[in-house]
């Protein structure tokens, strides 16, 4: 499981926890997440995230 | 030759927005300024450097060279706009006039610096870009003890990540709880928890009076009579609009530079974006006020007249340590903070007299119904028919 980070705001998108809130499952791969799915704190989308290290 | 559009500032909303208008136009001329080294990069990210033993080189996405070419622009780096000329359609960089088709001032806010007594004030560092950072990186190298002026939403993310990083870090703040002004005491309670949990020692109510070199570190002294010892201190007092060329050309200017839902100023052919622009009475220091008013902009500035909206803006606050999302009530927003919290748990409503969701802070595991909560809330500022004219009516 890979986290993934917003290049604008900094969110960061979890693989593990999905985002259940928004019908994304928990284990949801990034690859899996909607194409049109964007960040939910400055509205960006997929393509402006970039793969983070686990901490 | 067509006169270019010129954006002022390099920081996320001149970036961003110069990225959303070469999305429609690829043929104007662009020209960019800042004062900085025109590096790009992630202002929020700053308050995560610590603990993701990130340096400014490794925050910084893109240099200057790489973004004028992704942009097809030019970019002029340290470079300081002395004069706006709106009546000539140009400024001024010292004696060198540059004329321009529109002009979009994005060059931020600037960091409130408080007078403190003293021989030390050169170890006072505010953090309000990634040259800022970068030397308190420098400076903070092999020390230990951090004093953070202010308990706000800044000195807390800043607290929290130099915490994660191995620093120690004591706050001072002459408030009674901490991020005061945007949460209700129980969610300020649970944050500073958290903090306390990672070692961080709050010192609220007394402000800092005189900071000394002393045999071992700096003194600082409080005006509540009590003294600290630290290796350098970080202001996280608050942030002002810059605001002085605009208002020295006429421009109208309130906390921020006036502008209208076009994000034009009061004079035509200039707009305002991002932190030091004030949008119908609000000037909203956060990234996704920034992001709609880029994206409205980059159509106005393409002929198609874009007002600015913003939805429901909860503001993601980072403190990993007790995780915090507040959607502050509007000003004047009438209603009482109803509180459910376990442990630093705490989610708490602002419900108007009808019981509609006005606002909220949700710390810790509560955060998880903030998407539930998001779509209750009203939008901060509401979208407007879009008009076709230019001119507004009234």
């Amino acid at each position: 499981m890979k986290k993934w980070q917003c290049v604008v705001c900094g969110y960061i998108y979890d693989e593990a926890q999905g985002l259940p809130e928004e019908g994304i499952a928990p284990g949801t791969r990034w690859e899996d997440v909607p194409e049109d799915w964007i960040c939910p704190d400055c509205g960006v989308g997929k393509m402006d995230f970039e793969m983070i290290a686990i901490s | 030759m067509t006169a270019p559009v010129v954006i002022i500032g390099t920081g996320l909303a001149g970036y961003n927005l110069a990225r959303e208008w070469r999305k429609l136009d690829r043929d104007t001329p662009l020209l960019l300024i800042t004062a900085d080294d025109g590096r790009s990069y992630s202002k929020p990210l700053l308050s995560t450097g610590f603990a993701a033993n990130k340096d400014a080189d490794t925050l910084g996405m893109a240099s200057a060279g790489a973004m004028a070419e992704q942009l097809d622009a030019e970019i002029r780096t340290h470079t300081r706009v002395t004069r706006l000329d709106p009546a000539n359609r140009r400024i001024w960089i010292g004696n060198e006039p540059v004329a321009y088709r529109d002009l979009v001032l994005a060059w931020g806010a600037q960091a409130v610096r408080v007078p403190v007594a003293g021989d030390a004030e050169e170890a006072i560092f505010p953090i309000n870009d990634l040259l800022d950072y970068g030397r308190f990186r420098a400076a903070a190298a092999g020390k230990r003890r951090v004093l953070i002026l202010g308990a706000g939403l800044i000195g807390c993310e800043f607290a929290n990540d130099l915490l994660q990083g191995g620093y120690e870090a004591e706050l001072v703040a002459p408030s009674q709880q901490i991020m005061p002004g945007l949460l209700p005491a129980e969610a300020a309670r649970a944050v500073q928890n958290g903090l306390e949990g990672l070692g961080a020692r709050f010192h609220l109510g007394p402000v800092l009076e005189r900071l000394e070199h002393g045999a071992d570190g700096l003194v600082a002294q409080l005006s509540d009579g009590s003294r600290l010892t630290c290796d350098l201190v970080v202001s996280a007092v608050g942030l002002r609009p810059r605001t002085e060329l605009a208002a020295e050309a006429g421009l109208q200017v309130e906390r921020g530079v006036v502008v209208d839902r076009l994000l034009q100023t009061s004079h035509p052919h200039v707009y305002a974006l991002g932190d030091c622009a004030e949008v119908e009475g609000l000037n909203l220091l956060y990234v996704m006020p920034l992001m709609a008013g880029a994206r409205a902009l980059a159509k106005t500035l393409f002929g198609n007249p874009t007002f600015v909206s913003y939805g429901p803006m909860p503001v993601t606050v980072k403190t990993p340590v007790c995780p915090l999302v507040v959607s502050p009530p509007a000003r004047g927003a009438v209603g009482n903070w109803t509180v459910e919290a376990c442990g630093n748990d705490v989610k708490a409503l602002y419900l108007g007299a009808d019981g509609q969701l006005l606002g909220y802070a949700l710390t810790g595991a509560a955060v998880q119904q903030r998407l539930a909560l998001n779509k209750q809330l009203p939008p901060v500022l509401a979208e407007l028919p879009q008009i076709l004219s230019l001119k507004t009516p009234g």
